[in-house]
C-alpha cells in the first residue's frame, strides 16, 4: 500500500486516470439516445435523471407559488377560486418537498457519493434506477390529477387537503372523489423511491470506499448523505405506514382516522410529523454536505473540526426524531408533554450551533475567493442562523401559541427551505455542474442570479414574518382589508416574482453554458475531493484505476507534497 | 375585488403583541425575552462572518495557500457549551409561562363557554346561561378587583378548526372526538377579531371569529337577550289603518290618517305580514333541518342558532356586514360570499327570499 507516501496517494494519479473518451457524446439516433438514458444503471446518469426532473416540477411548483402570489396581492382578490388555491399550496407544498426537494438531494448524492468514497457505481445499480424510475411514477401520478376528475378546465381532483393533510379532513366524509387518493398514492410511491435509494446510499458508503478510505477519512458529504439515509428509513416508513391507513379508511372501512366512527384525528397528525420533522433534516443534511465540501474548497482552508462536524450530524439525526410534536403544541397536549418538545427542539440548535461556528472558524483565517459557489455558500450560512433563530422561537411552546400555523411559520420554514436548502442546492449547481457537464456555468450569469436571488428572498421572507405576528394565518385564499396586511403581502409577491426572474437566469445560463460554456478541465476550483481527480465529466464507472487515499484531501496531499494532511491524521 | 364596506370597529389590530388580556400578555413578555436573546446571537453571529469575509479575502496575486488549521477542542467546547446555558435558561423562562398558563385553576366566578367548531363557523354555548349563538362570542370583561375569566371547552363537529384571537390568546386547536381547553381573562372592554387557525376545507379563510369583551352590565343585558324565546310573528292592523275617517283627527298635529303615515303603516303591515308569511315559508322548507329558532318549531343543530340573528353584527362567520340586502342575497345563493359553503341555495322564488329575508329581519 502506498499509504505511507504522501506524494502519490492515488493510484495512477490524475493524468493517468483520464479516459480520452467523451463519455456523454453518444454517437447514434435519438431514439437511442432517449434509450440509453432510459434502461441507464450508471449512477452518473441516474444521478443527472433525477436532477434534471427536480428542476422541471421545481419551475412547476414556482408557477404555482406565483399564482398563489398573485391571488394574495389584494384582499377579496378573486385570480384564482377559493378550490383552485387549496390546490394549488397543497400541490406547492408536497411538490417541493416529494418532487423537488428529495429527488434533487438524492440525485446529487447518487452522482457524488459513489465519486467521492472512490466507488465505481452505487452498491445496487438497478435498484438505483428502480428507486428513480418509481418516483418519476409518483410525480406523473401526482400531476395526473390536474387532468383527471373534472381537468382540463380547471384543477381537476388536484389534492386540496394542504401538504399535511389532517385527517379527518381527509376521509371520504369530507373529501369525496378521488383528489386525496392522488396525494396518498402518490407520496407511497415516491416513499418506496426514497427508501431504495437511501438503503443504496447507506451501502455505498459503507460497503463501497476505495482503499485507505476509513470512516473518519470519509468527506463530509457521504458521511452527511449515508445520516440523511438512516434518517430517511426512520421516517419515511411511518408516512408509508399513514398513507396505508388512509387508504384503509378510505376503502375499506377502517376507522384509524374517521373521528365520526371513534378514530383519532391526532394519531395522523403524529404519524404525518414524526415523518414531517425528521424531513426537514432529510433536506438539510445534504445541504449541510454541499456547504461543508464548497466553504473549505473557497477558504482555502481544511473544514474545522472534521470529528465535531461528523458527530453534530449524527446528533442532529438523533435529536430531530424526538422533535416532532412542536408541530402540535395547540393540539392539546398535556403541559409536561409541551414542555418537553420545547426542550427536545431546544437542543437541536446545539449541534447545528457547532456546526455554524465551524463553518465560520473555516473561514476565519482563510483566502476567501468570492465566487459564485461561495456567494451561494455565505448567504446561506447567514440565512440559516436567521432560520435558526426563528426556529428558536417556534420552540418556545408558550409563544408558539401564538405563532402556530400564522405567516411566521411559513416564513420560518421558507427560511430553511429556500433560504438554506435551495440557495445550497444553487451553489452545489454552480460548484459540480462543471464536473457533471465538462463546461463551466457563466459567471457574469451566476452572480445576477445570486443577487436577485438575495433581495427576491429577503424582499419576500422577510416580509412575511410580519403578517404573522399581524394575526394572519396560514392558507387563506384571502384576506380582510381592514388587517393591515394588504402591503406586507404584496410586497412578498413582489419579492418572488423576483426569485422567479433569478431561477429563469439560472435555467437558462444551464442550457447555454452546456453548448457553449468554456471548458471547465478536471479540477476547475482548485479542490481536494477524489471527484476532481478523473476528467469532467467523468468516464463510465469512473476511476481507470481503483484510487487509494490517505487522508480525507487526497488532492491535497497530491498538490502539496511538502505539507500533506495524511502527516497530521 | 369587494370594497372594503365592512364596518369592524376593531378595538386594536390583531397583532399578538397588542394584547390585552392574560394570558396573551404573560406570553408576550416571554415573547420579548426571547426575541431579545435571538436578536443578540444575530449580531453577534453576524459581526463575526462579515468581519471575517472582510478580513480574510483573498488579495489579487497572492497564490500561497493559508495555513491550514484542522479545529480546536477548547474552542469547540466552548461554542457548545454556551448554547446549552441559554437553552437552559429560554427553557426555564418558557416553562414558568407553560405551566402557569396551561395548568391555571378555574376561580368559581368564571364563564363557561363550549366552543364548537364546523365548516366553516363556530357555534357558542353558555351552559350556565342556556344560551346558543354563533361567530360572535360575548364575555365579560375581567379586572384584578373582580376577576372573571372565560373559560372554554373546544371541539369539533366535523374537522379540525383552530380558535386564535391574538390579542387575546393563543390559539387552541379543535378537534372531533375530543375536548380541549382554554381561557381568557380580557381587561378591557371593545371588540377583537380573530379567525380560524387550521386548514379546514374550502372556505377556511372565511371562518373568521368575533370577541365582545362587554362591561359586566352589557354582559347581563346581553344575556339577558339571547335568553328570550322567540314568539310568534304577529300582525297586528294599525290603527290608523283600522280607523275609516280620512281627514279626522286633532288640529295642529299631523294627522295619523295622513297619506305619509297611511303609506308608512302600510308597509310596515306589508313588513309584518311578509315576516308572518316568512315564517311559514321558513318551515315549510328546509331550513329548520339544519336551524334553530328557539320557541318555534325549527330545531336544526347544524348550521347556526338564528334565534337572535339580527343581534350579531356580521352573516356566516364574519363573510359581510349583516343587513337586510347581504342576508337576502345569502340566501338566494350563499355562494356569491362562500363558495363552497355548506349551505345549499335553496332556489326559492324572489318572493319566498323576500318573505323570509322578512322573517329573519324579526329575529332580534
Amino acid at each position: 500500500m502506498g499509504t505511507d507516501t504522501p506524494g502519490i496517494p492515488i493510484g495512477g494519479g490524475i493524468e493517468a486516470g483520464i479516459d480520452r473518451t467523451r463519455p456523454y457524446a453518444t454517437r447514434g439516433t435519438y431514439l437511442e439516445v432517449i434509450h440509453s438514458w432510459i434502461v441507464t444503471v450508471d449512477h452518473k446518469k441516474l444521478g443527472i435523471l433525477y436532477i434534471s426532473y427536480a428542476l422541471v416540477f421545481l419551475l412547476v411548483a414556482g408557477v404555482e407559488a406565483l399564482m398563489i402570489r398573485v391571488q394574495l396581492f389584494f384582499p377579496h382578490n378573486n385570480f384564482v377560486s377559493p378550490a383552485t388555491f387549496n390546490r394549488l399550496f397543497t400541490m406547492h407544498g408536497t411538490t417541493m418537498v416529494f418532487l423537488v426537494g428529495m429527488p434533487i438531494l438524492f440525485g446529487f448524492g447518487n452522482y457524488l457519493v459513489p465519486l467521492m468514497v472512490g466507488a465505481r457505481d452505487m452498491a445496487f445499480p438497478r435498484l438505483n434506477a428502480f428507486s428513480f424510475w418509481i418516483s418519476a411514477f409518483a410525480g406523473l401520478l401526482l400531476y395526473y390529477s390536474f387532468i383527471g376528475g373534472v381537468g382540463l378546465s380547471g384543477t381537476g381532483s388536484a389534492p386540496d387537503v394542504a401538504w399535511f393533510a389532517y385527517a379527518p379532513l381527509t376521509e371520504r366524509a369530507f373529501s369525496p372523489g378521488h383528489s386525496t387518493d392522488y396525494w396518498a398514492v402518490a407520496i407511497l410511491a415516491s416513499g418506496i423511491g426514497s427508501i431504495g435509494t437511501a438503503i443504496n446510499i447507506i451501502a455505498t458508503v459503507f460497503c463501497m470506499r476505495c482503499k485507505g478510505m476509513t470512516l473518519l477519512r470519509i468527506p463530509l458529504l457521504p458521511w452527511l448523505y449515508a445520516t440523511m439515509s438512516f434518517l430517511t428509513l426512520i421516517t419515511i416508513s411511518p408516512l408509508t405506514a399513514a398513507q396505508a391507513m388512509l387508504i384503509i379508511d378510505r376503502y375499506l372501512g377502517g376507522h384509524f382516522f374517521d373521528t365520526q366512527a371513534g378514530g383519532s384525528a391526532i394519531l395522523w397528525a403524529h404519524f404525518f410529523w414524526i415523518f414531517g420533522h425528521p424531513e426537514v433534516y432529510v433536506l438539510v443534511l445534504p445541504a449541510f454536505a454541499f456547504a461543508n465540501e464548497i466553504i473549505p474548497v473557497f477558504s482555502r482552508k481544511a473544514i474545522f473540526g472534521y470529528p465535531a462536524m461528523v458527530s453534530a450530524s449524527v446528533a442532529i439525526a438523533f435529536i430531530s426524531t424526538g422533535v416532532w410534536a412542536h408541530h402540535m403544541f395547540t393540539i392539546g397536549m398535556t403541559s409536561f408533554g409541551n414542555a418537553f418538545f420545547t426542550l427536545s427542539t431546544m437542543l437541536v440548535s446545539i449541534p447545528t450551533g457547532i456546526k455554524t461556528f465551524n463553518w465560520l472558524a473555516t473561514i476565519w483565517g482563510g483566502k476567501i475567493r468570492f465566487e459564485t459557489p461561495m456567494l451561494f455558500s455565505i448567504a446561506f450560512l447567514f440565512q440559516f442562523v436567521i432560520a435558526g433563530l426563528t426556529g428558536i422561537m417556534l420552540s418556545i411552546s408558550a409563544w408558539n401559541w401564538q405563532l402556530h400555523n400564522s405567516y411566521f411559520v411559513v416564513a420560518h420554514f421558507h427560511y430553511v427551505l429556500v433560504g438554506a436548502i435551495v440557495f445550497m442546492i444553487f451553489a452545489a449547481i454552480y460548484y459540480w455542474y462543471p464536473k457533471m457537464t465538462g463546461r463551466m456555468l457563466d459567471d457574469r450569469l451566476g452572480k445576477w442570479h445570486f443577487w436577485l436571488m438575495v433581495i427576491g428572498f429577503h424582499l419576500t421572507f422577510d416580509t412575511m414574518h410580519f403578517p404573522g405576528l399581524l394575526g394572519m394565518p396560514r392558507q387563506i385564499f384571502t384576506y380582510e382589508p381592514d388587517r393591515g396586511w394588504t402591503l406586507l403581502n404584496q410586497i412578498v409577491s413582489v419579492g418572488g416574482f423576483i426569485q422567479a426572474i433569478a431561477v429563469l437566469i439560472l435555467v437558462y445560463n444551464m442550457v447555454h453554458s452546456y453548448f457553449r460554456g468554456d471548458e471547465a478541465g478536471a479540477d476547475p476550483w482548485d479542490a481536494w475531493t477524489l471527484e476532481w481527480s478523473i476528467p469532467s465529466p467523468p468516464p463510465p464507472y469512473n476511476f481507470a484505476t481503483d484510487p487509494v487515499v490517505a487522508s480525507r484531501r487526497p488532492l491535497w496531499d497530491l498538490k502539496h507534497p511538502e505539507d500533506p494532511d495524511s502527516a497530521f491524521e | 375585488m369587494m370594497s372594503s364596506c365592512t364596518a369592524w370597529g376593531a378595538t386594536s389590530s390583531t397583532s399578538i403583541f397588542s394584547t390585552l388580556s392574560t394570558p396573551a400578555r404573560e406570553v408576550n413578555h416571554l415573547a420579548y425575552f426571547v426575541l431579545v436573546i435571538c436578536a443578540l446571537i444575530l449580531i453577534g453571529v453576524s459581526v463575526l462572518l462579515i468581519y471575517s469575509l472582510v478580513r480574510y479575502r483573498a488579495r489579487v496575486g497572492e497564490n500561497t495557500e493559508p495555513p491550514q488549521v484542522f479545529g480546536s477542542v477548547q474552542i469547540e467546547l466552548a461554542w457548545t457549551i454556551i448554547p446549552v446555558l441559554i437553552i437552559i435558561i429560554l427553557f426555564l423562562g418558557t416553562a414558568r409561562v407553560l405551566f402557569s398558563v396551561q395548568d391555571a385553576r378555574k376561580p368559581a366566578s368564571a364563564v363557561d363557554v363550549i366552543v364548537v367548531g364546523h365548516q366553516f363557523w363556530w357555534e357558542f354555548r353558555y351552559p350556565q346561561y342556556n344560551v346558543t349563538t354563533a361567530n360572535e362570542l360575548h364575555v365579560p370583561v375581567s379586572n384584578p378587583a373582580f376577576s372573571r375569566p372565560t373559560f372554554m371547552k373546544l371541539t369539533s363537529a366535523d374537522v379540525i378548526h383552530s380558535f386564535w384571537v391574538p390579542n387575546l390568546a393563543g390559539k387552541t386547536d379543535l378537534l372531533p372526538n375530543r375536548v380541549n381547553e382554554m381561557w381568557i381573562d380580557p381587561q378591557q372592554t371593545g371588540l377583537y377579531l380573530g379567525q380560524c387557525a387550521q386548514f379546514c376545507g374550502m372556505e377556511h379563510a372565511k371562518m373568521l371569529l368575533r370577541v365582545y369583551v362587554d362591561s359586566p352590565e352589557q354582559f347581563q343585558q346581553w344575556i339577558a337577550s339571547q335568553q328570550k324565546a322567540q314568539n310568534e310573528v304577529a300582525v297586528t292592523m294599525p290603527a290608523s289603518l283600522t280607523a275609516l275617517n280620512p281627514g279626522g283627527g286633532k288640529k295642529g298635529t299631523p294627522s295619523p290618517n295622513s297619506p305619509v303615515t297611511r303609506m308608512e303603516a302600510a308597509a310596515q303591515l306589508v313588513q309584518q305580514v311578509n315576516a308572518h308569511n316568512g315564517k311559514l315559508v321558513f318551515e315549510q322548507q328546509a331550513c329548520i333541518n339544519c336551524h334553530t329558532v328557539a320557541g318555534t318549531v325549527a330545531n336544526g343543530r347544524y348550521g347556526p342558532d338564528l334565534t337572535h340573528l339580527m343581534s350579531r353584527e356580521t352573516l356566516a362567520a364574519g363573510a359581510m356586514p349583516n343587513t337586510p340586502e347581504n342576508l337576502k342575497k345569502w340566501i338566494d345563493d350563499p355562494d356569491i360570499f362562500k363558495p363552497g359553503s355548506l349551505m345549499p341555495a335553496m332556489h326559492l322564488t324572489d318572493r319566498q327570499n323576500a318573505q323570509i329575508t322578512a322573517y329573519l329581519l324579526t329575529l332580534k
